[in-house]
């Protein structure tokens, strides 16, 4: 049992749903209310010390209760030790606090979620499209968009 | 010898009667190397402010993965770094494996790790050659272009094509090395190579001009760079020396000896120098590598992943089916989720790969190494000159193909 699960049930243990290390990546599914407190004690806590927030993406299960996942995969520099934080959000709601206060880093990450899944992240300085022009329509990796659709390639606005 | 001038001294308050100019730089301009945009805010030559922009080369990568079977994303990957693209065709190998609990032969990691290690020559020698053809030193440009084009010549042999290799499959290879391979790898590793790097380094290593011209320029903490995600030869050169072979040892970088090189200052000057010294380390890799390339076959001994032969697709009716279920269907990969990471030449190549059972994937993220590099790029040149920014770029070797996706 990975130290991480531990220290995460006993801070916050009414947020920790579920946790596995299937494949020999320890996972901790979490609630999306207090992700911004659990991603600041995952990178200060002393016995974990994730300093680098890797990767962050979406993924879109659609056609389950909670349609939008949002993963973040971290690694401590220190104790040489990955993680993965995943988030289950409702379709209807598919809102999650930005954690760009934690790691400045994860700015652009969270741009490119918003700009492929339409995922929300509140308090975010700069939720534009990143990888897509502001004129586009839609998410592009989002399940039911077709993968043949096209839209009038057209530049920025300016 | 003279105090420099402190640019940084009045950033921020425009002087007398200027307003902050607009200029934007590419998304075609030839210091860009690739179609990238930059909105910068100056005053005179300082930048004030720069917003990165990029996207004009997203091909939709994971889109189209989502809908293409295992093997079939093979050559997608070539498209991502397309400067050394074994190396991306290794890493997505490794994340699918990872997936199916596969455990590939002795002499496929080792092939692995020579093939990883040329690439990564090459990629190092085209940011420094282009580099410094931004900067006026076209010499050094041709000088790194004679070794590439050797290498080159050897994956052409390898896989038959120059660019989009394709070489790995999912439990192996697409072939075993050619006759005589290593030996040529070897005649190409210490007698065109070192001499290139050589003559490189005389050029530039001492040259006041060079030093003058990066050193100072284009800097990051090591703080910073942690905080902004960097990896790979810019955090290395900020002097933190995190690099996956060492660190998360994968194939079989354990058992070879080298050595990781770190810089001070994170500055132009040092990405150059841990370039530098990353290529000759990596040739030591080769060396040992090839003394060690153990014999056998390249791939598993498992028809759950690897084709028929042809000679058996042609006379059995076993292995037609195979062929014909392996090709219209895909592998079969357990449901689940990885990430895997390999040091690629920019940094961590990470794939995260969502599958739930069946021939292809459900989800693939890359975590391409130049993305968190290129949102940093305003953090290393604000308060600089705009020249800076060129100088800055190019040393910091953004690949659009692997930015974009």
């Amino acid at each position: 049992m990975s130290i991480v699960f531990d220290k995460l049930r006993q801070r916050f243990p009414a947020d920790v749903v579920s946790t596995h290390s299937d494949f020999g990546d320890d996972t901790v599914l979490v609630q999306r209310e207090r992700i911004a407190s659990i991603l600041t004690f995952l990178r200060d806590d002393p016995e974990l010390r994730f300093d680098f927030a890797m990767d962050l993406t979406g993924v879109d299960y659609l056609g389950e209760e909670h349609r939008f996942e949002v993963v973040y995969h971290l690694y401590s520099l220190e104790k040489k030790r990955r993680v993965r934080i995943k988030v289950r959000l409702h379709e209807d709601d598919p809102v999650i606090d930005t954690a760009v206060a934690v790691w400045p880093g994860i700015d652009w990450y969270e741009r490119e979620a918003w700009d492929m899944y339409g995922i929300v992240f509140r308090g975010h300085p700069n939720l534009k499209r990143i990888l897509m022009y502001e004129a586009f329509e839609g998410h592009p990796l989002r399940k039911d968009y077709p993968k043949a659709k096209r839209q009038p390639t057209i530049g920025p606005e300016e | 010898m003279a105090e420099p001038v402190d640019i940084t001294a009045n950033v921020g308050t425009p002087d007398l009667q200027a307003e902050p100019m607009l200029i934007n730089i590419g998304p075609s301009h030839p210091a860009t190397h690739a179609t990238l945009r930059f909105k910068a805010t100056l005053d005179g030559e300082t930048i004030l402010d720069l917003v990165p922009e990029f996207g004009y080369l997203h091909r939709g990568f994971e889109k189209e993965s989502e809908a293409a079977t295992w093997t079939q994303v093979i050559p997608y990957t070539d498209r991502l770094n397309y400067v050394s693209p074994l190396m991306n065709n290794v890493g997505y190998a490794m994340a699918v494996e990872k997936l199916c609990g596969i455990e590939i032969t002795e002499r496929c990691k080792y092939v692995r790790v020579i093939i990883s290690e040329l690439s990564r020559i090459i990629d190092h020698m085209v940011c420094i050659g282009t580099s410094m053809v931004d900067l006026g030193a076209l010499t050094n440009f041709w000088y790194f272009w004679k070794p590439r084009e050797e290498v080159y010549f050897l994956i052409e042999e390898l896989c038959g094509q120059r660019l989009t290799t394709s070489y790995t499959r999912i439990g192996g290879a697409m072939a075993d090395l050619p006759e005589g391979w290593t030996d040529r790898v070897l005649a190409v590793c210490r007698g065109v190579i070192p001499e290139c790097i050589a003559d490189v380094n005389a050029l530039l290593t001492k040259n006041r001009i060079f030093i003058e011209r990066t050193m100072g320029v284009g800097p990051i903490s090591a703080k910073d760079a942690v905080a902004l995600g960097f990896t790979g030869p810019c955090l290395r050169a900020a002097g933190v020396p995190l690099d996956l072979r060492k660190d998360e040892p994968y194939l079989v970088y354990d058992r070879f000896d080298f050595d990781v090189p770190i810089g001070e200052a994170g500055d132009t000057c040092d990405r150059y120098m841990v370039r530098m010294e990353e290529m000759r380390q990596s040739l030591r890799i080769i060396e040992q590598a090839i003394a060690k390339l153990p014999g056998g076959p390249i791939n598993i001994d498992d028809p759950r992943f690897i084709l028929p032969e042809k000679a058996q697709v042609y006379e059995n009716i076993e292995a037609l089916m195979n062929h014909f279920k392996f090709i219209m269907e895909g592998v079969k990969v357990p449901a689940g989720e990885v990430y895997s990471a390999t040091e690629a030449a920019n940094g961590e190549l990470g794939f995260y790969i969502v599958s739930r059972g069946g021939g292809g994937p459900y989800k693939i993220k890359v975590r391409p190494p130049c993305f968190p590099l290129f949102q940093g790029i305003p953090h290393l040149v604000k308060g600089q000159m705009l020249a800076d920014l060129i100088a800055t770029l190019g040393s910091v070797n953004i690949i659009a193909g692997e930015l974009d996706r």
